[in-house]
């Protein structure tokens, strides 16, 4: 059945202007850090200007912003690998084996994934203390795979469902170890999975704001923890805060750009069959 | 599948020591916390056990209540209009065409972005002298309006700020959701006689409740948890007319250095959102597991 011309394009007019209201203020950070400050002060909506990177330029040279983007990308990407191993063994242990403490496990792993970070941040920043991580990634690094974990077990624990465990006997019976059929069964078949586990991991270590506020120092700080710097009381040079606002937001735009499929499952997962 | 406990404990150790040490031990210590006079910068053996006195002076003092308000009053209006505008949205626009998949894209890129970004360009926006939204109602003949100075405008900024960034959230569930949905029940119904109105709230929205129960829970649980983008946008303020929760246990640590009664505030946090949490695993236990 044709639906009428003028009704596709009511439709299309609809998605357009939804577009438009979620892309608009993520386009205003990136226009704004190619600004002159002058006139972001002077004509907030002339948007004919002459780029510059001057912003850029400004805010590498009074700050150790390479060694902040340093430091992100190693919490981003060292949480990401550690999460994603772990989680894809802890999701196979419980969806494969039935054994005392599984549901209380499972529950457990459940209910962590909705701890406020505010209530963590307080005593772990105590304990870390104690434990001599605080101003170290390495603290930073534990913190961020145990607070992810849940989900991508969770996640994780649905891929691992999907793959039939006749297929992993078939594979035992050729006369592979159980670390082969893992490998060259499970891991190829959980793909997606394993896609937007790391996505979403990724995500929360680069983006992660007030844990790393609270553990870091000026050595160790995460880019977000250095743009939150930039706004003070006098006020805020928002050509330089949109800089750093952009370089945060650039991973995971690419991220969304080339995996949209793969996070949409993750959204979903658990609450809609798909 | 019998296995022995070794292999079991191989395969969920390492997961479950993270979580016990990173996660579990943590929040339980907050409450162990709670019960302590600690001074930051001090070791911990110099901390002084007090009892409930922390829980006394956390809950007589009004802040906290009012900060409770606060989170309750922006989590009811921020998931009440994500949820109406998610399911309406998704509703009007269920029928599949050409290109979706690029719009899909452009919806998902307001939650993945840090929070941090999102919370800095909308103070950009609310700018009283710079931002986009004062302009654009002077340009359109209105006067401009000082939100983020205003406590009733203050709040209104994050609510738009968080019903910017989740609405999207609730359309794609319901957009899936409603995806799934048997075509055939639709046109028996429609067959019928049932009118738009009766397919869409006798026979759609039935069928997919399930669905929107989790994602109300969901979306609840999250706006209990909210803290940076606030932190960034209006810090709680003008006042205390923006302080969440999560923000009030924050600033009473962090500015104001009092950990224990902090730790007891976010006993009370940790309360709501656990019991949100277990509502939703009532609803639906993703690793229940019993079918095998």
């Amino acid at each position: 059945m044709k639906r009428p011309v003028l009704l596709v394009a009511g439709h299309y007019t609809m998605l357009v202007i939804l577009a438009f209201l979620c892309i608009a203020p993520i386009v205003v950070i990136f226009a704004t850090s190619v600004r002159q400050q002058v006139q972001i002060f002077a004509e907030p909506l002339n948007f004919l200007f002459v780029p510059t990177l001057e912003n850029y330029r400004a805010v590498l040279q009074e700050d150790k912003l390479d060694r902040y983007l340093i430091n992100s990308l190693f919490v981003g990407i060292v949480s990401t690998i550690v999460t994603l191993v772990l989680g894809c063994m802890a999701a196979y242990g419980l969806a494969r084996f039935r054994f005392k403490g599984r549901s209380t496990i499972a529950y457990t792993t459940l209910l962590l994934r909705t701890v406020p970070l505010a209530v963590l941040a307080i005593p772990v920043f105590l304990i870390w203390n104690e434990w001599k991580l605080v101003n170290s990634l390495w603290g930073l690094v534990l913190l961020y795979v145990a607070v992810n974990l849940p989900f991508t077990i969770w996640l994780l624990y649905g891929f691992v469902l999907q793959v039939p465990i006749e297929l992993e006997e078939a594979a035992a019976i050729d006369g592979c170890g159980p670390l082969r059929v893992f490998t060259k069964v499970l891991l190829p078949l959980m793909a997606p999975g394993l896609a937007a586990a790391s996505i979403f991991t990724f995500r929360i270590a680069w983006n992660e704001f007030i844990l790393a506020l609270v553990l870091t120092d000026r050595q160790t700080r995460t880019l977000p923890v250095a743009a939150s710097l930039f706004i003070t009381d006098i006020g805020v040079d928002w050509g330089k805060v949109m800089a750093m606002g952009s370089l945060i937001a650039i991973p995971p735009l690419i991220f969304t750009f080339v995996a949209a499929r793969q996070i949409i499952t993750g959204l979903t997962a658990g609450a809609v069959k798909g | 599948m019998r296995t022995s406990r070794w292999v079991v404990w191989f395969y969920l150790g390492p997961a479950v020591l993270v979580m016990a040490a990173a996660c579990l031990y943590p929040v339980m210590s907050a409450f162990q916390l709670a019960g302590y006079d600690w001074s930051m910068g001090t070791p911990w053996s110099s901390a002084r056990w007090v009892g409930w006195s922390n829980f006394v002076s956390a809950f007589s003092n009004p802040r906290v209540w009012s900060s409770l308000w606060t989170t309750i009053l922006f989590a009811a209006v921020c998931v009440g209009a994500e949820m109406v505008l998610g399911i309406a949205l998704a509703l009007a626009l269920e029928h599949p065409v050409r290109g979706m998949a690029v719009f899909r894209t452009l919806f998902i890129l307001p939650m993945m972005i840090a929070p941090i970004a999102v919370g800095l360009v909308w103070r950009y926006m609310f700018d009283a002298q710079f931002g986009l939204i004062n302009a654009a109602l002077v340009a359109m003949g209105l006067s401009a309006q000082t939100w983020l100075a205003d406590p009733t405008l203050a709040f209104i900024a994050i609510v738009v700020a968080d019903i910017w960034q989740w609405t999207p959230f609730v359309f794609i569930m319901m957009i899936a959701a409603l995806a799934g949905i048997d075509g055939s029940v639709i046109e028996a119904a429609r067959i019928d006689g049932a009118d738009w109105w009766q397919q869409t709230f006798l026979v759609k929205l039935p069928m997919v409740m399930h669905v929107i129960a989790i994602t109300l829970m969901m979306r609840l649980i999250d706006a209990f948890r909210v803290l940076e983008v606030v932190y960034v946008l209006t810090f709680g303020g003008p006042g205390d007319s923006t302080e969440i929760l999560a923000l009030h246990i924050y600033k009473t640590a962090f500015v104001g250095q009092q950990l224990g009664v902090a730790a007891a505030i976010s006993v009370l946090l940790l309360v709501v959102v656990v019991a949100l949490s277990w509502g939703a695993l009532r609803l639906s236990n993703p690793m229940k597991g019993e079918e095998r």
